[in-house]
């Protein structure tokens, strides 16, 4: 968007991204922002306050919907997502909606598209979803799978960064240092969760050469929405991996849900990119960069690494993570990836 | 149309005259060539636009087979033995979601020891898991069975499993008479599903059930396979008034009517029963047997009444319950009470082993003199089992079983270091 000089104006969404709203064209508006939004998880599930998986799939599905004009089927893992919307009679979905296993959520999903092709309803779109446990562990071997096929599939991953239903064990997905309940800082050999590589799973979907991979945060809905239907516009595997804060198990405020998404962000420990065919076509370059420490402190799961003494040692480990993805990636502006 | 051909060859083509949608399967042996001949059909051409979804596991091949039965398609998938227990999770989803998907289980030993053989042990670990389990005698049966396991799933909206022994059926020539596609099209209608994933009506499926729901909807599935009782033997006497050939049903008595001696098996090994019985007939033994095609549901009544006139049964598995020893004569058991009658356990064929009929003949003969243990294992060689138990309790790092006993048997290659 260019102002009255011709000079690029951008706009930063902020925590209620109801400014950002307004300055915006309609047609560029948020899919929440309209009145035929679908609601597609509509008000009323058991979510606690502040959780960033709600907040994710309710825009990334509501965006799906609209990509689709309604013609959508989603299969959903085991997990937060499935358990808080669906305490039967109750159910927040507004769309066709299948549970089956905690493990099988790509593969029911690729069977729902199967169906669709041999009845000829390729009009009818299918996303998969699933919290990080159901999509980096239990359910890798099936997403793998979906992706290697080549199916008509979008599948979104919300990672808070462990098992959360099952009461905050570590994940694959869990980041060095995090304190979980088997990964509890006990003695100072154990500072939290294990350094390591844990599962990088946006690069590893990439590694399958997929027509599209994203990353995105619930800080910036927006780009999440833009990411969604930029996905619904290919056909074949699709992932999308959604960063989404977990006040319970990461002992954070609730209202620090976008908080701390923009955080990771502007630390550089969250990467958020887009790549098309196994190669990165766009990052999300950093605003304002902020040392790691402003990303961990608020949250009771690093509380561990700012005691007395602190532990810079752990800290610097993590800062230096974040480095090397801002360098990968070229987080920072100037830089390229 | 009367044709020599392999027992997979003659499901693969029954199973595409059923025009499935949606065929799911991962390799396993001996499975394989039934789903290679289904690929085969798909990517010629002749299943219309039926998808043919090869993956990675056999947890994924149901996982899709659910996702697509959900959307309405007529869903098939095949597997045997480690392939069947690696869906068990699925199995359970499949049939407590009322999907109606008809597999194949090409019946084969489970490992430890690995085993590719044919015993009954794969589908019998599974046989509460909510699907229908029909049992195949020979390859017209096990083609027929295919048909009204389709007919009978959309009926009730419950999965079925189809078991043919494995290679002892599934790679073996015989003559069958496979239907042609018009007799199918006339004998099975296009697929009705009861619950179906359609944006025009959206649906929640697989929700969250509590205490205060849980016990209805297993009751329900029980009730449904109480109707399958009904429903099995309606459907076996449609299938036989549209194609002129018996085939399925619950129970099969064979020269059972005055028989003292009663032998109850099932799948191919009535054959080789059905042939003893006859040469102990001949000598005037009053002997009979008694095929069961339902494993599940079980026909209690149908079993009751077929040995309310014996004076022994003699159950023949392919599977073993460790530990108590049988699992066909427990449920048996459960359609006799109150009838008095000596009742023997024989646990045969294990991972392939030959059930012949001189074993059998003096099985039954033991049988009709009372001289059988309560559990037998036929043709077990017990020199082998105490040499390994003797090995065992001399203490001390004894070594793996099967590797001993297969070092002893001197076969197979197995040499001591």
């Amino acid at each position: 968007m260019a102002d009255s000089n011709g000079q690029r104006v951008r706009f930063y969404q902020v925590g209620s991204f109801a400014a950002g709203n307004r300055l915006l064209d309609p047609e560029q508006r948020t899919v929440q922002a309209r009145m035929d939004r679908s609601n597609t998880l509509t008000s009323g599930h058991r979510a606690c306050q502040g959780c960033g998986e709600a907040l994710g799939a309710r825009y990334a599905l509501d965006a799906a919907m609209r990509a689709t004009d309604g013609k959508l089927i989603a299969a959903n893992a085991t997990g937060c997502l499935e358990v808080f919307s669906t305490p039967f009679p109750e159910s927040s979905w507004q769309l066709p909606w299948i549970h089956s296993l905690f493990g099988n959520a790509p593969a029911v999903a690729s069977g729902v598209a199967a169906a669709l092709r041999a009845k000829g309803r390729e009009d009818v779109r299918v996303i998969g979803q699933g919290g990080d446990g159901g999509t980096v562990d239990i359910g890798f071997g099936c997403l793998s799978g979906m992706f290697e096929r080549g199916d008509d599939v979008l599948y979104v991953c919300y990672d808070n960064e462990a098992y959360m239903n099952t009461g905050v064990q570590r994940s694959g997905a869990t980041p060095p240092a995090a304190r979980t309940a088997n990964t509890k800082p006990i003695g100072r050999e154990h500072p939290g969760n294990q350094f390591g590589q844990g599962k990088d799973l946006p690069r590893i979907a990439m590694a399958h050469g997929i027509p599209y991979v994203a990353t995105a945060t619930v800080a910036d809905l927006h780009d999440l929405e833009r990411k969604v239907e930029a996905a619904m516009e290919l056909h074949g595997p699709r992932y999308i991996h959604v960063f989404v804060p977990c006040p319970l198990g990461w002992g954070a405020a609730a209202a620090d849900t976008i908080k701390l998404a923009r955080l990771v962000v502007e630390s550089g420990l969250f990467p958020v990119f887009e790549a098309a065919g196994g190669e990165v076509v766009g990052v999300s370059k950093i605003r304002h960069q902020v040392p790691v420490e402003d990303y961990l402190k608020p949250q009771r799961r690093y509380a561990h690494l700012f005691g007395d003494p602190p532990r810079t040692d752990v800290i610097e480990r993590l800062q230096a993570i974040a480095d090397a993805n801002i360098a990968r990636y070229g987080l920072l502006d100037g830089e390229t990836a | 149309m009367l044709r020599q051909l392999e027992g997979s060859a003659a499901v693969a083509e029954t199973v595409g005259l059923c025009r499935p949608e949606v065929v799911c399967a991962y390799p396993i042996s001996p499975q394989t060539h039934i789903v290679e001949g289904l690929s085969d059909l798909v990517r010629a051409g002749r299943l219309g636009s039926c998808e043919y979804v090869t993956v990675e596991s056999e947890f994924a091949a149901l996982s899709v087979c659910i996702g697509a039965s959900a959307t309405g398609a007529r869903t098939y998938t095949a597997t045997a033995s480690q392939g069947l227990l690696y869906m068990a999770e699925a199995l359970y989803n499949a049939s407590g979601l009322g999907l109606p998907i008809v597999m194949t289980v090409a019946n084969r030993a489970i490992g430890a020891p690995i085993n590719i053989w044919n015993d009954h042990s794969d589908a019998m670990s599974q046989r509460d898991c909510g699907w229908i389990q029909l049992y195949a005698e020979d390859n017209q049966e096990a083609a027929d069975l295919h048909v009204q396991a389709f007919s009978l799933a959309e009926r009730l909206s419950l999965p079925v499993m189809v078991c043919m022994d494995g290679f002892v059926l599934t790679h073996a020539y015989e003559r069958v008479d496979l239907p042609t596609a018009e007799q199918v099209d006339a004998f099975l209608p296009p697929f009705e599903p009861r619950q179906v994933l359609d944006p025009a009506d959206p649906v929640t499926i697989g929700a969250m059930v509590g205490p205060e729901a849980f016990a209805e909807v297993k009751y329900l599935a029980h009730a449904k396979q109480m109707q399958a009782l009904d429903a099995i033997p309606e459907v076996a006497a449609e299938f036989e008034r549209a194609f002129g050939r018996p085939s399925g049903g619950l129970v099969r008595g064979y020269r059972a009517e005055d028989a003292e001696t009663i032998v109850i098996g099932l799948g191919s090994v009535l054959g080789t029963i059905e042939d003893t019985v006859d040469e102990l007939r001949e000598d005037g033994v009053k002997i009979g047997a008694l095929a069961i095609k339902s494993f599940r549901p079980f026909p209690l009544e149908e079993v009751r009444a077929a040995l309310a006139g014996a004076k022994r049964v003699v159950v023949l598995e392919k599977a073993l319950a460790v530990g108590i020893g049988g699992i066909v004569s427990a449920n048996v058991r459960m359609a006799l009470s109150g009838i008095a009658l000596h009742g023997y356990t024989v646990i045969a064929g294990l991972g392939g082993r030959p059930i012949t009929r001189r074993s059998l003949r003096a099985l039954f003969e033991q049988a009709i003199e009372d001289r059988l243990e309560p559990l037998t294992f036929l043709d077990l060689d017990r020199e082998r089992v105490e040499a390994e138990l003797e090995r065992m309790a001399s203490g001390g790092r004894s070594g793996p079983h099967a590797e001993n006993i297969l070092r002893e048997s001197g076969i197979v290659g197995a040499r001591s270091h």
